[in-house]
């Protein structure tokens, strides 16, 4: 895999890799979380001084289906002892995939010193190096984050209605077959109960893990994003884009990658998804 | 639906007890005592019908007949990461191993959930069940 910086990327520095964040594990300036879809791999063996942020505990409402509040957010962040000036690199299971999903909830309050590390968790296990079940503990900080920001990276239902209406454009990211509504879940997961199958009209369907090399878990270069996502979706870097799955975390992956690997202009994440887009009462789909 | 090897239903009592990080932990205990199936049973690469399906870690089984007409249960997780699937082979192995074959088919499909907690993920928790399920459905092939 050729270097971050000469893939051509539009923002090259979203990124760092597993030889930079071993070079920077005693950084103060740098916090390290994991997350994961499997709450065993954090205590059977992390990055030392890496932290866990769990997408369901940590990151959503338990009642209200909702991401954390300002309140909720600035708890979280001074647990795991950050500042606004902290980088965090997020990494994790499944190619980053609740990595990017956690990134994308930290933006929604503002903290943009955030990055992926290149191949998540198994590129840096693969590469034989260090995993601790230490758990680091961080001093609280007083950390002061803003209300979240629901309008540049996210969109809700009545905002895709006027998408759509629009004609711009929107990316599925689900698996063809849900895609297709030949199924309801994706593949290897249970059905979630969605009542109809299909997609959102006019959504081009490009299945999230395209943009992953499958075999280190890397992100393909521009080139080989752009002959995805430009050449064959026919998406364009001025076009104002909403990505969707099932509840908005492949989907976080797709967002990353056009809006900070490729540099579309205007790209949000839909976190309804189809868990609630294929229930809804009064809105159209296709098949 | 209890009703599987009584030493299963033992270890779901026990596991349902706990809180989550206590579980988490001792899962993970449970994990590292893990020991992929030997080459005499079984050699890489193995058989597709032995593969446990929707289960992401690539988790295998294997049912080896023992003299008292209970099964010697083995298994592989190829996924390195896959520690779940790894905790969970272990406790199938050692609640189901020698275990009357009508009481592991009769094993409850859930008990994953129970034993690993309604917070794992609805990927995570399909594998687990289809583990339990392959595992059910061997003792039904022999008793047959």
């Amino acid at each position: 895999m050729t270097r971050i910086e000469d893939r051509g990327y539009a923002h090259p520095e979203l990124l760092v890799s597993t030889g930079w964040v071993a070079e920077h594990l005693d950084d103060p300036g740098i916090r390290l979380v994991e997350s994961n879809e499997d709450p065993l791999l954090y205590p059977s063996g992390h990055i030392p001084g890496a932290v866990e942020v769990d997408w369901t505990r940590d990151l959503n409402q338990a009642v209200v289906r909702d991401y954390l509040d300002r309140d909720g957010f600035q708890a979280l962040a001074r647990r795991i002892g950050i500042t606004p000036q902290t980088t965090v690199v997020f990494y994790g299971d499944k190619n980053n995939w609740w990595a990017t999903y956690a990134l994308w909830v930290f933006r929604l309050f503002g903290h943009t010193a955030a990055k992926i590390m290149d191949g998540g968790r198994l590129k840096w296990s693969n590469e034989g190096r260090e995993l601790t079940r230490e758990v680091s503990a961080y001093p609280s900080t007083g950390y002061a984050a803003p209300e979240r920001d629901d309008a540049t990276d996210r969109v809700f239902r009545d905002g895709v209605l006027a998408h759509i209406a629009a004609k711009r454009a929107l990316v599925d990211v689900r698996s063809p077959e849900e895609y297709s509504g030949a199924r309801l879940h994706m593949p290897d997961y249970p059905n979630e109960g969605a009542l109809r199958g299909g997609h959102i009209p006019g959504a081009k369907s490009v299945p999230w893990a395209r943009a992953i090399n499958p075999a280190d878990g890397t992100f393909k270069t521009a080139e080989e994003l752009r002959r995805i996502y430009l050449g064959e979706a026919g998406l364009a870097p001025t076009d104002d884009v909403v990505a969707y799955c099932r509840i908005g975390e492949r989907s976080s992956h797709t967002w990353f990658v056009l809006k900070f690997l490729l540099g579309f202009e205007r790209v949000r994440n839909y976190d309804g998804s189809w868990t609630e887009w294929g229930n809804l009462v009064g809105v159209p789909i296709e098949k | 639906m209890p009703g599987g090897p009584p030493k299963l239903e033992s270890m779901r009592a026990m596991f349902s007890a706990m809180d989550r990080a206590e579980r988490i932990q001792a899962l993970i205990d449970v994990a590292d005592g893990f020991r992929p199936v030997p080459e005499a049973i079984a050699a890489r690469p193995y058989p597709g019908e032995r593969r446990v399906p929707h289960c992401e870690s690539e988790a295998f089984v294997f049912a080896v007949p023992r003299d008292d007409g209970t099964l010697k249960f083995h298994f592989a997780v190829e996924n390195p990461q896959g520690i779940s699937a790894m905790a969970a082979a272990v406790i199938l192995d050692k609640t189901c191993s020698g275990a009357p074959l009508d009481l592991v088919e009769s094993i409850d499909p859930d008990v994953m959930y129970d034993i690993f907690g309604r917070e794992l993920s609805m990927g995570k928790n399909m594998g687990l069940t289809s583990l339990v399920n392959m595992v059910r459905a061997e003792a039904a092939r022999h008793r047959r």
